[in-house]
């Protein structure tokens, strides 16, 4: 029986995997782009903080993202100091508002098995 | 391409993934937002009753009716921050209860209570003359402190604010006025536009 329930859950696993975004898909890219869509322009330095991640890490996910479209990097300086802002697109929006609506949907399908 | 597949989020049931997703997109969506909700408009406001307040202030006769001067204009500017910062809050659908917002004026208040307690005290030794530097050294604490849980720029204000309180300490309190314009109402001024420009008004 519970051999069955994971099987069966591994199943619905596959398919929630395979029809998601795999860009946002993963914790990371999901907070930045959550934290853009909260937070309007974020610096580096504030998405870091707010993420409790490393330079390195939010450097690779924002770039990934960037390269989708999802999210805009500006850099510039600050008082002679380089700034980088990063800024959530309508394309970003738009997959973040894609990937609610799934979660929704797997909730909604949930409540009418129980 | 096994390096393009998204990771394995274990082996929680597709819905106790969605909940736990859309409760991390809430929470951060939320502390986001909260970390962007020091108003840059208010701040603004803040500044421009301090440009009055200094003028009027100097003008003042005796030490009392400055400090008197300088207590009304903390009374409003605290008043525009608070009901700016609330509206603010509240267009963004934020509780300040909770999560940074709260950290934040948790982090502010104790400096600020501290320097109404000194200033207290200072009146009743009949010395103001370090009111100044310790106004601004107080005010740029908690705004250094409560900026840990905001955006980069309220940390720099803070740290300004500090500097010129340093300088306040150890120039004569004839430049009292001027420097608490400068902090109160230029760096405000400044602080909030850049706040306002960059993080929703």
């Amino acid at each position: 029986m519970v051999d069955k329930r994971r099987t069966h859950s591994r199943r619905h696993a596959t398919v929630l995997q395979m029809t998601l975004d795999p860009l946002i898909h993963s914790r990371m890219r999901l907070a930045i782009v959550s934290a853009l869509a909260g937070g309007q322009v974020l610096s580096f330095g504030d998405l870091k903080r707010l993420l409790g991640t490393t330079d390195g890490n939010l450097s690779v996910h924002a770039r990934k993202l960037e390269r989708a479209g999802y999210i805009t990097c500006h850099k510039g300086f600050q008082a002679r100091t380089p700034k980088t802002e990063y800024r959530l697109t309508e394309t970003g929006r738009g997959a973040l508002e894609a990937y609610i609506d799934h979660m929704d949907r797997i909730l909604e399908v949930a409540r009418k098995k129980a | 391409m096994i390096q393009d597949l998204p990771p394995m989020r274990g082996p929680e049931p597709p819905e106790v993934q969605a909940t736990n997703d859309l409760r991390s997109i809430r929470e951060m969506m939320a502390r986001s937002a909260s970390f962007t909700a020091v108003p840059g408009w208010g701040m603004v406001a803040m500044g421009l009753t301090a440009l009055p307040a200094a003028l009027l202030a100097a003008a003042q006769p005796t030490p009392d009716q400055w400090l008197a001067v300088w207590l009304l204009d903390a009374v409003l500017a605290t008043s525009i921050g608070v009901v700016t910062l609330v509206r603010k809050a509240g267009r963004r659908g934020l509780s300040l209860a909770s999560g940074p917002g709260r950290r934040y004026i948790l982090s502010l208040a104790p400096p600020m209570v501290a320097g109404l307690l000194l200033t207290g005290a200072l009146w009743r030794a009949e010395d103001l003359s370090l009111l100044p530097g310790l106004w601004l050294l107080l005010y740029g604490t908690g705004t250094v402190t409560g900026g840990a849980y905001s955006v980069s720029p309220v940390r720099i204000l803070g740290l300004s604010f500090m500097a010129l309180g340093a300088i306040a300490i150890l120039v004569p309190m004839s430049w009292g006025n001027v420097l608490l314009c400068a902090g109160f109402g230029g760096l405000h001024t400044i602080f909030g536009v850049i706040i306002a420009k960059y993080y929703g008004g």
